[in-house]
């Protein structure tokens, strides 16, 4: 059944079951890989997008229920890739591995979209649900604390 | 059970038919018969293009460790061109022209250090040679800098991209002949360099092997035994054929021969591979099979049935003597104190980030391979055997991997994607849900350790006795199971004695970060500890008065090792040094002690690095625990080549060693019980510690970062425990013995 999303601004018609979870349209469909796959059950994080600006595991997300929603992946998350998140990312260089970072980018960004100005304590809350296997996770803090101070700035 | 540090790395190379590793053994193994070390080029790692960008081929598989800088900038250093103006290419599997191309055993940086920067050094004399032949002058006027060649009696000057095309008319120089710079003017070794693929993760470009894509690709899923080593007995085939977007369904009878040692790649696992137009149909249409198994002597396998036979044997006389020196048990008995203790710790999985997954297109009799493996020359042996041709007829790209921790070493994965490949007229692109990753991983092996230490009056270890129950047979211990002659204390103990049994295992393990070291670290250090509160003395000076004893012969010493720098035998020096400076950052000395709260203190040798590291750890009436702060210090040596990537392997190994305190794989009917992260959990951000980590630098060559940074954490957070609540944590994980993380 053709399904109309809205993935980073641009309106795209899918024909795959409405059960099938956000993920591997985006992947395996829309060839949009930069969302990962890591536990298929909401426990990682690895497959992070925004859905109206919100944090959501697309993993656990059926495309059925998308129409009309805005859906933005890290391909989208900026049209340069330089959103405050990517630039204090590449200048702290926080990945290891790399894998988990674009859900940990995605999470923080919509962390900073609310919260401008977070405390260690927002940070956990918000960044908890994202595992990095690497143990990125100082790294991570201090790139979420420089991207606010960037964002003061501008 | 003869397995001494190294064993993983032998492993390895047994597993790639003595190839991997054996290419990078010291001179005096080729003198003795072995291969010999490919003459590597300049030509082979370095193009240099006419506006002067260079590009450097990073050899190794990268899949986090950052190797894809390390090794290019030590080539960077010696050719004298800006970092800026290097681009790295990850190179194609070809040992014949690149030397050694995995990612094991932290053994990039001391087989690197001196063959790459010699590399670089060798394209910087062909450069400075063809500007000299172009000028008519004396190579000896030209010197270099940022990417020129300088003659500065004549004022001349040439870009090496201007150079490049006479250089590479030119023989290379021999790598043993070229000058190498003085350390002082390093201007890329020493100085952080970020990751090469670090913007492309940023803005989530395809990089990993899960994101690769050839046209007309299908993608594929796997269901296997539950049971290890059971095979398809029966199959509803037709049925799953007919479900939406299915194209094959193929059964693998596998190869795999139940016995009481599973090898390090023992062949494929019998399953049912589903091939669809996505991997989601495919997964989907695996909801609907049905498979009847044939039953295997797996089935009766499970952890309680473990823990009574290892019980049995810690009883029973040892199987085996692996070191001993003194008269170990009347020693025990004339001490003026003794101390027992017995600790147990558990399988555990690797669940790296991305699971298992390749890529395989078989076409016209030739394979091409996308693989993530971090032994890919291994991958490529067993890949030709099963598939029945030449490894000449296999083309292996080497794709970043999404996290390895040792789990990448092992290629059954790429196996099952060419096996897949070749019965299809498709590329394909298998992927691990994340239940096959956890379930079918290589697990790292589990163990019950008997201890017996003896004091005398003064406080003093007068005897060591060393009793490890593993897995496997006669001849074989399961990978990372096996303890060597040196383990800590050998050599430093007064008397000593490391006695082995072994019960059988139907499964399959593998090496786990640190291998060995990540748990008989935590045995060790955490018995030190017992034995120091006994003697009533503080846990550091006790261990520093242990490396201050005369050294007993070291029977590992590295013979047929791979560095030359006989930096494998325990050096006291530098393990009292880590210590110390821990110890000093920690603010050990007038640690503060209050009820709830404590230190931990505990240090480690491996893979040829030194690491201490202290734990401050804090435990509720609840028996929850929270790491407040750890410190780190450690010693690989003279030069630290990408220090923030150092520091990040410091955190990564001190919270990696945090994770494995918590988890644990446990069988029952033959079945493992855990699946995905809720049952096999990582550490979060919110239960990250401040961590600081520092350097000792030696006058040692530089050596690897990958594995020495995690073992110390495990006893630093134990300890840490004993001093905060006065509880000793004897079995891991940590919930067995009471505790929790917060």
């Amino acid at each position: 059944m053709p399904l109309k999303l809205t993935v980073n601004s641009v309106e795209t018609t899918v024909d795959v079951a409405p059960d099938t979870p956000l993920l591997w349209v985006l992947r395996d469909v829309l060839n949009k890989v930069g969302t990962k796959y890591g536990c298929g059950m909401g426990l990682c994080g690895a497959c992070t997008v925004l859905l109206d600006g919100k944090a959501v595991r697309s993993c656990m997300t059926r495309v059925g229920t998308l129409e009309g929603r805005s859906i933005t992946t890290i391909e989208g998350l900026s049209p340069d890739g330089l959103h405050p998140v990517q630039v204090a990312w590449e200048a702290l260089d926080v990945p290891q591995c790399g894998y988990c970072q674009a859900g940990q980018i995605m999470s923080a960004a919509a962390l900073l979209s609310r919260t401008p100005n977070p405390t260690d304590a927002d940070i956990d809350a918000a960044m908890s649900g994202n595992i990095c296997r690497c143990g990125t996770y100082p790294r991570i803090r201090q790139a979420i604390h420089e991207a606010a101070g960037a964002g003061k700035a501008s | 059970m003869k397995m001494n540090r190294r064993s993983f790395l032998q492993l390895s190379a047994l597993a790639g038919g003595g190839l991997a590793l054996s290419v990078y053994r010291t001179p005096l193994a080729a003198a003795q018969g072995g291969p010999r070390p490919p003459d590597l080029t300049p030509q082979a790692f370095i193009k240099i293009a006419p506006d002067g960008i260079v590009t450097i081929m990073a050899r190794a598989s990268e899949s986090g460790q950052g190797m894809r800088n390390m090794l290019p900038m030590l080539i960077a250093e010696e050719l004298d061109v800006d970092w800026k103006d290097v681009r790295v290419e990850q190179a194609e599997l070809n040992e014949k022209i690149y030397g050694p191309q995995f990612s094991g055993g932290s053994a990039n940086t001391p087989m690197g250090w001196d063959p790459m920067r010699r590399v670089g050094a060798a394209g910087r004399q062909l450069l400075v040679t063809a500007a000299a032949q172009t000028w008519a002058v004396p190579e000896a006027e030209c010197t270099t800098r940022s990417g020129r060649v300088l003659h500065a009696k004549s004022g001349r000057s040439a870009g090496y991209g201007e150079l490049a095309g006479k250089a590479a008319t030119l023989p290379a120089p021999a790598l043993a002949s070229v000058k190498l710079k003085d350390p002082k003017d390093y201007h890329i070794i020493g100085h952080s360099q970020k990751g090469v693929d670090t913007p492309a993760i940023v803005t989530g470009k395809p990089l990993f092997g899960i994101d690769v894509t050839v046209p007309g690709m299908l993608y594929a899923t796997i269901l296997r035994a539950p049971v290890y080593a059971e095979k398809v007995k029966s199959a509803n085939v037709d049925e799953i054929k007919a479900l939406p977007g299915v194209r094959h369904v193929l059964v693998i009878d596998g190869s795999i021969t139940p016995a009481a040692f599973i090898a390090w790649e023992p062949g494929m696992e019998s399953g049912v591979a589903i091939v669809a137009d996505t991997w989601w149909q495919a997964q989907t249409a695996r909801k609907q099979l049905k498979v009847e198994w044939e039953p295997g002597p797996a089935a009766a396998q499970s952890s309680e049935l473990f823990a009574k036979r290892a019980a049995d044997l810690l009883q029973a006389p040892p199987a085996s003597t692996i070191r001993k020196y003194g008269d170990v048990d009347g020693t025990l008995k004339a001490s003026a104190k003794t101390v027992e203790a017995t600790y147990e710790f558990p399988f555990i999985a690797h669940i790296t980030m991305e699971p298992q997954g390749a890529t395989a297109h078989f076409k016209d009799g030739k394979l091409e391979m996308w693989s993530s493996s971090t032994l890919p020359v291994a991958g490529r042996g067993i890949i030709a055997k099963t598939l029945g041709i030449q490894e000449s007829d296999i083309t292996t790209h080497m794709v970043r991997g999404g996290g390895s921790f040792g789990r990448r070493l092992q290629n059954d994965y790429a196996v099952e994607a060419a096996w897949i490949a070749k019965r299809i007229d498709a590329p394909v692109k298998l992927l691990w849900s994340r239940e096959d990753d956890v379930q079918h991983d290589p697990f790292r092996p589990g163990s019950t350790i008997g201890l017996k230490g003896g004091l005398d009056e003064q406080g003093k270890l007068t005897a060591w006795r060393h009793h490890l129950i593993t897995y496997g047979d006669n001849k074989n211990t399961a990978a990372g199971g096996g303890m060597g002659p040196d383990s800590y204390p050998a050599g430093l103990a007064p008397v000593y004695g490391l006695y082995a049994s072994a019960q059988p295992l139907i499964q399959r393990c593998g090496a786990l970060r640190a291998p060995g070291d990540n748990a008989f670290c935590w045995v060790a250090q955490a018995f030190i500890d017992e034995l120091a509160h006994e003697a009533g003395r503080d846990p550091l000076d006790f261990q520093l008065d242990l490396l201050s004893n005369k050294q007993m012969p070291w029977i590992g010493a590295s013979v047929d090792d791979h560095e030359p720098t006989g930096q494998d035998a325990l050096i006291p020096e530098r393990y009292k040094g880590v210590l110390q400076l821990v110890a000093e950052k920690s603010g050990w000395a007038k640690r503060a002690k209050e009820p709830g709260r404590g230190m931990g203190i505990a240090a480690w040798f491996c893979h040829l690095g030194y690491f201490a590291e202290v734990a401050d750890v804090s435990v509720d009436a609840a028996g929850k625990v929270t790491v407040n702060h750890v410190w780190a210090a450690g010693d690989v040596g003279s030069q630290i080549i990408n220090p923030a990537a150092a520091e990040s392997m410091g955190f990564g190994g001190v919270i990696e060693g945090m994770s494995h305190l918590g988890q644990q794989i446990t069988i029952s009917e033959g079945r493992v019980e855990q699946s995905n992260f809720h049952n096999h959990p990582v550490m979060r951000m919110k239960q990250t510690p401040k961590i600081e980590v520092y350097w000792r630098k030696t006058d040692y060559a530089p050596t690897g970062l990958g594995e020495p940074t995690l073992p110390p954490i495990l006893p630093a957070v134990t300890n840490a425990i004993f001093a905060a609540t006065g509880k000793r944590v004897r079995t891991l994980p940590l919930q067995k013995s009471g505790f929790s993380w917060a």
